[in-house]
């Protein structure tokens, strides 16, 4: 029961980047559409849970006054790995998600739950928090990328779904509908929560 | 002349912010008042031009030579850390006035992605040395004209009626979007500078 509450706090209660707001650069810049989304998404989700179970098996032997350097350079590690991976295996999606790979290094959610987790808390219970923050991070990326894809381009994972007279809204996929959508969706959640 | 079509498509057409999609969390965190806007603005300019000039040395004189380039987040982001460590002691010890007022956002800056992604933008576009900082500059100028129109709008809307789950980021959000479509009507603007200045 309290670890399944470590992986299912993030899905809802947690939720990036809607109830932390953190880690915004690659939410609005990777949810062109959901096919980005979601592999963004599996990104984080490995560094998130990597570097959450080796900060907190090496918590005892960081001296605190240097954790937070410590924590950048585990993180920039498993950064460095994604990035060599999806070079290799998967390079069109290496090609679109383009320099938001190497910045996951400076996404704060991972140095948060580093902070505020991983450096306090066993290697099970961080394991289960990086992959559960992660999971939702990764659910959130991919609706809002399908919001935009079906409402700027009138597909979904690459496949056609409106109907033929339909217009795409061209600015969902541009900076401005990236802005707009975060936003009205982080209401529709705030109105949500307040109800409940 | 090629720099000014530069400095143009980094401050207006490209801006960091509103297009590029860089430093969106100090943008909606440090939007909320005129001063905050104002310091971390300033502190952003200062430490993306540093920033840039050394990790593009790194880059050119370190890294490619030894073979190292698949170290180049590593490296970039522990140089930038230490930098902004650096930058802040001398600050507070030769200059306390500009500590007082840049002092409380200098830690933040490591964490801004805008910084990070700027230096590794200049190597990846293949500048030259006197383009990438002046990209630098640019693009930290870029950042900080949209943080203090954020800030002036937010500022506004604390006295007006917002929807209740709209306050606060939502709202800020939507503000960066309206922003943003307005930046967008200067897309273009820089293929007919190129094109006016070519003739």
């Amino acid at each position: 029961m309290g670890l399944s509450k470590e992986f299912t706090k993030g899905l809802w209660n947690e939720l990036p980047p809607f109830r932390l707001v953190l880690g915004l650069c690659p939410v609005l810049a990777v949810t062109k559409s959901a096919e980005t989304g979601l592999g963004m998404g599996l990104a984080v989700i490995f560094v998130l849970t990597c570097s959450n179970m080796l900060v907190s098996s090496l918590r005892n032997v960081i001296p605190r006054k240097v954790r937070i350097a410590s924590f950048i350079v585990i993180i920039a590690t498993f950064v460095v790995v994604v990035e060599l991976t999806a070079q290799a295996f998967f390079y069109p999606i290496y090609e679109k998600l383009g320099i938001f790979i190497p910045l996951i290094v400076v996404n704060c959610i991972i140095l948060g739950r580093a902070e505020a987790f991983a450096s306090r808390n066993g290697v099970i219970p961080s394991a289960l928090d990086g992959l559960g923050i992660g999971t939702g991070f990764t659910l959130s990326l991919t609706v809002l990328g399908g919001i935009r894809e079906i409402l700027g381009n009138g597909t979904i994972f690459g496949a056609e779904i409106m109907w033929s007279s339909f217009r795409p809204f061209t600015f969902m996929v541009e900076a401005p509908g990236a802005f707009l959508s975060l936003g009205l969706l982080l209401g529709i959640m705030n109105a949500f929560s307040k109800s409940n | 002349m090629e720099y000014i079509v530069l400095i143009i498509s980094a401050v207006l057409i490209k801006n960091i912010l509103l297009a590029e999609y860089l430093g969106n969390c100090p943008f909606l965190g440090t939007s909320k008042r005129m001063d905050t806007a104002v310091g971390m603005g300033l502190s952003v300019i200062f430490v993306m031009t540093i920033a840039t000039a050394v990790t593009y040395w790194v880059q050119y004189k370190v890294l490619n030579p030894l073979g190292l380039g698949y170290l180049q987040t590593i490296a970039f982001i522990l140089v930038i850390a230490a930098l902004v460590q650096f930058v802040e002691m001398f600050l507070r010890k030769f200059a306390p006035p500009l500590y007082q007022a840049l002092g409380i956002f200098l830690p933040l800056i490591t964490t801004n992605c805008a910084v990070l992604g700027t230096a590794i933008l200049c190597i990846r576009r293949e500048q030259t040395f006197p383009e990438a900082i002046v990209f630098a500059i640019a693009s930290a100028s870029g950042f900080t004209l949209a943080l203090i129109l954020l800030a002036g709008i937010r500022e506004r809307l604390e006295i007006s009626d917002v929807p209740k789950a709209l306050r606060g980021t939502a709202i800020g959000l939507i503000m960066a979007g309206l922003m943003s479509l307005a930046f967008f009507g200067f897309v273009g603007v820089d293929g007919s500078l190129k094109a006016l200045l070519h003739n």
